[in-house]
């Protein structure tokens, strides 16, 4: 049985895709070219990347950022890929194993760091040690470690897969709170300075529903299971309620966070801490912090004189309840 | 027809034919968080599913970190 009948916007052939905010249908051929345009658009407005560039990008397993390293592949970028093993029991053995046969099958250079190895500690122990909300220490520690790998190995710019539905959950829950600080730095490009290397997001102007799309018509295999820890966290609320306005006004979350780049990102330029000069090395590492010693080095120094918390102790409750 | 759902990972069984939205309304799911694969394919919000066609329902959703 086939499509009832939705055609390509373009070339008018059977659609896989409809797509609301921009008002049309897609085959899977003018889907990719629509995001090769998007992201090219992205890349161009806010000057992220140039094709002389030595790029390392953070993948996760997950669609968003293999489809960010497929996607600078085939446009023709320098791109090499690297995986944080983040000791999250079964769920990080098996995202690791879709890295890996993705940079497998294309012959790309994957690099691997993993926590408990490399720094001492696992997320679900940084979560109890440090009694911080289990996203929150995995945020932190990718962070540092995606800086430190980048810079280490002399890379150009540190790519994320963070892709339009992020930035608008994490802009909205800035927003709730008016946090003008984290306001001020959600910015697509954040340049290298001291101690940072330079950070871009290709995929700001592409949404996950697309993203995923990529991802299956180039039959690129990725985790679909969500992290079990990260299940019910607030990001994902707001991301589920930005769902929710978009479906009765299509469009309204690409507005909310393109909006925010165009005219509200320009008002709260040098409000942040970085450009407010409020940031030295911590004393241990060196990395740039507001305090005398950097949250990371703190939460390696809580976590590693912690016994291994296994991961079931930090799920949350519903989570729970399903195992059980 | 059979039905693939995910996080958590199951599978149900529905009967008679129907488009994919009338689908996702069904399982009360929302439709910009997630896509609908039938038989292997990604198909669009007016495609039919029949009796016989195996579906899978995937989540686009995800991230806990940022």
């Amino acid at each position: 049985m086939t499509a009832v009948g939705s055609k390509c916007k373009v070339c008018k052939g059977p659609a896989v895709i409809g797509l609301r905010r921009h008002h049309a249908h897609f085959c899977a051929e003018h889907l990719q070219q629509l995001c090769r345009r998007q992201m090219a658009k992205a890349i161009e407005d806010f000057d992220m990347l140039s094709f002389d560039d030595r790029i390392l990008v953070a993948v996760s397993g997950g669609k968003d950022s293999l489809a960010v390293w497929d996607m600078l592949i085939e446009a023709g970028y320098q791109a090499d890929g690297l995986y944080v093993g983040l000791g999250i029991g079964e769920y990080s053995d098996s995202s690791g194993g879709y890295v890996r046969r993705f940079a497998d099958e294309r012959g790309l250079n994957l690099q691997t760091v993993d926590l408990r190895d490399d720094y001492g500690f696992d997320i679900p122990t940084a979560s109890k040690a440090t009694k911080r909300v289990p996203c929150s220490a995995c945020g932190l520690s990718k962070r540092r470690v995606f800086d430190k790998a980048a810079l280490d190995g002399r890379y150009d710019v540190l790519v994320t897969g963070h892709n339009l539905d992020d930035e608008a959950a994490v802009l909205y829950g800035n927003t709730l709170r008016w946090d003008i600080d984290y306001l001020a730095r959600q910015l697509p490009v954040l340049p290298a300075t001291n101690g940072f290397p330079k950070k871009v997001k290709p995929l700001i102007r592409l949404t996950e529903r697309e993203m995923a799309a990529w991802c299956l018509v180039r039959g690129i295999d990725y985790i679909v299971e969500e992290c079990p820890i990260a299940a019910g966290n607030k990001h994902l609320v707001y991301k589920q309620s930005l769902n929710v306005i978009d479906e009765s006004s299509p469009g309204a979350k690409a507005a909310f966070y393109l909006g925010f780049l165009d005219r509200m990102a320009p008002i709260l330029q040098g409000r942040s801490a970085a450009a407010t000069g409020q940031l030295h090395d911590c004393e241990r590492c060196g990395s740039p912090t507001t305090s005398t010693v950097c949250a990371f080095c703190m939460l390696i120094e809580r976590s590693a004189e912690h016994d291994p918390v296994p991961v079931d102790m930090v799920l949350p409750k519903r989570a729970r309840k399903e195992i059980s | 027809m059979k039905i693939l759902l995910r996080n958590p990972r199951r599978e149900i069984e529905m009967q008679g034919t129907r488009s994919v939205n009338r689908l996702l309304d069904d399982l009360d799911l929302n439709r910009e968080s997630h896509l609908v694969i039938r038989n292997g394919t990604l198909v669009p919000g007016d495609a039919l599913l029949a009796d016989a066609d195996e579906i899978e329902v995937r989540p686009v959703i995800s991230g806990g970190s940022h």
